[in-house]
């Protein structure tokens, strides 16, 4: 029987908080790659030059560490434990909204959540708490992610309960619609994560984890990457281009999760993740 | 480096649109230059702006509504929708991109009526929404998402002028220095997004 490790959780609360800096400062370099590689082959002059200031935005705020944008989001903390952890010195989910709270301050991330939802309470925000995503695996290790999700691209997410009939056809048209409908609201170049399958709530959750997905990986199906680049091409024929100012490239990636789900039903959901898409990983 | 000295030798060299209207607003909106913007114009913006998000727009219509004075007089005013992250020490203002447009448009009518003449703010405004504009001959100007970092070096000033509760969201007068835009909607109505799409769609 493997022996159990114990992590105390001021570990993960430092963690959390640190890599939130980090994921507001630096965007990932795989996101960085493809807005050069869309810079390259970007024909409108609006939208190069468009390009060509993000890409420099980019640089800068890493050079300066400053966040890339004032929208630092929402902290989503997706986290993958050993089952062979035990935690110890805490509550997991304080220390993990405790992480996200300080890197908030230590960073000059704005505050950019509201406790209440309905805005009849007044309550200053103190940049938490997260949303937080579990899951248990094999092992005594800890794998996680610290994303900021803006609400440019969230605003213009949506989920639609397609029926069996509708199909592949059917999928195509509800992503293509809601980039379309999206338009500049999402700040393009987007990433468009798409979430097939499952039920209502783990098609939503499936097309975040999509939308976060490293842009260099593809989907293990054969079928369902030429679906991917199927989508990215109907989606860059669509002429929004960087910022909506009309272009070649409106998407840097579409990434497909598929999940099993019930004979009578096909869930899509469609998370649309800006340019500005920020993500860091370790293991503890 | 200031964003209007960027195209330098480095390697992603840029590609200068064919030309940059310099929009000086120090001394009140410079009424010629103001008339002949055209939807689709790339502009650099120097002006003292007062900022716009959802609840300091909702505060501020309902003073309006009231038959209250606002705190702050809209009249010949450009309105920027931004809420700024705080700042660094040593910073004016910390990252200060654009937010999205369209989440404060119901409001924009009674901001007009009390003589706001433009908004710069992201994303698309479609049918009333541009009517609102036109009817009232003010012009919406896109700056770029996700630009905040870049942006904030062309803010030389800010300070809270009311809602100071309101933290990220309170109304800021901010003093906006070659500040880049784009111009969307233009006085006579037509709305660029819209054009470029057209423009660049590829038919199928």
């Amino acid at each position: 029987m493997p022996a159990v490790r114990d992590i105390d959780v001021s570990v993960l609360r430092d963690a959390v908080s640190r890599l939130l800096v980090e994921a507001n400062y630096t965007i990932p370099p795989d996101v960085l790659d493809a807005l050069r590689a869309g810079f390259a082959r970007e024909e409108s002059p609006l939208g190069r030059r468009t390009l060509e200031q993000l890409i420099r935005n980019y640089e800068v705020a890493a050079v300066e560490r400053l966040p890339v944008c004032q929208d630092s989001g929402v902290a989503v903390i997706f986290l993958e434990v050993g089952q062979d952890v035990h935690w110890i010195g805490g509550a997991l989910r304080d220390a993990i909204d405790a992480g996200v709270r300080d890197g908030v301050a230590s960073g000059y991330l704005r505050k950019s959540v509201t406790a209440d939802p309905t805005r009849r309470l007044k309550m200053a925000g103190d940049g938490g708490p997260g949303v937080v995503h579990l899951d248990l695996v094999p092992g005594d290790s800890v794998r996680l992610t610290v994303a900021s999700k803006g609400f440019g691209g969230e605003n213009m997410s949506a989920l639609r309960m397609l029926v069996p009939a509708d199909g592949v056809p059917g999928i195509i048209d509800f992503v293509v619609d809601t980039v379309e409908r999206a338009g500049a609201n999402a700040c393009p170049p987007v990433i468009v994560g798409v979430g097939i399958g499952g039920t209502f709530e783990g098609a939503a959750l499936s097309s975040k984890r999509a939308a976060f997905r490293p842009l260099t990986i593809r989907h293990s199906r054969a079928d369902v990457r030429d679906l991917e680049c199927d989508l990215l091409d109907r989606v860059n024929a669509l002429g929004i281009g960087p910022q909506g100012l009309g272009g070649r490239v409106t998407a840097l990636a579409v990434n497909i999760e598929l999940l099993p789900t019930h004979i009578a039903g096909l869930p899509v959901a469609v998370n649309l993740g800006c340019h500005s898409t920020r993500r860091m990983t370790i293991e503890i | 480096m200031p964003l209007h000295q960027a195209h330098d030798d480095r390697d992603l060299i840029g590609t200068p649109v064919s030309h940059i209207t310099t929009l000086d607003c120090r001394d009140g909106i410079p009424e010629s230059v103001w008339s002949q913007l055209c939807a689709g114009d790339a502009v650099e913006l120097t002006a003292r702006v007062l900022t716009l998000r959802d609840a300091s727009a909702a505060r501020l219509v309902n003073a309006l509504e009231r038959d209250q004075p606002p705190p702050v007089s809209l009249a010949g005013e450009i309105l920027y929708a931004v809420g700024p992250s705080p700042a660094k020490p040593g910073q004016v203002i910390g990252s200060a991109g654009p937010t999205t447009t369209e989440r404060m448009a119901r409001y924009l009518p009674a901001l007009f009526r009390a003589g706001v003449r433009g908004v710069i703010g992201k994303g698309e405004l479609h049918g009333g929404d541009v009517e609102a504009f036109s009817s009232h001959g003010a012009i919406y100007f896109a700056a770029i998402g996700g630009l905040g970092a870049l942006l904030a070096k062309q803010i030389s000033a800010a300070s809270v002028l009311a809602y100071d509760d309101l933290g990220p969201e309170a109304l800021y007068a901010l003093h906006l220095v070659a500040f880049p835009v784009v111009v969307i909607i233009d006085r006579a109505g037509r709305n660029f997004h819209e054009a470029a799409r057209a423009q660049w769609r590829t038919k199928s």
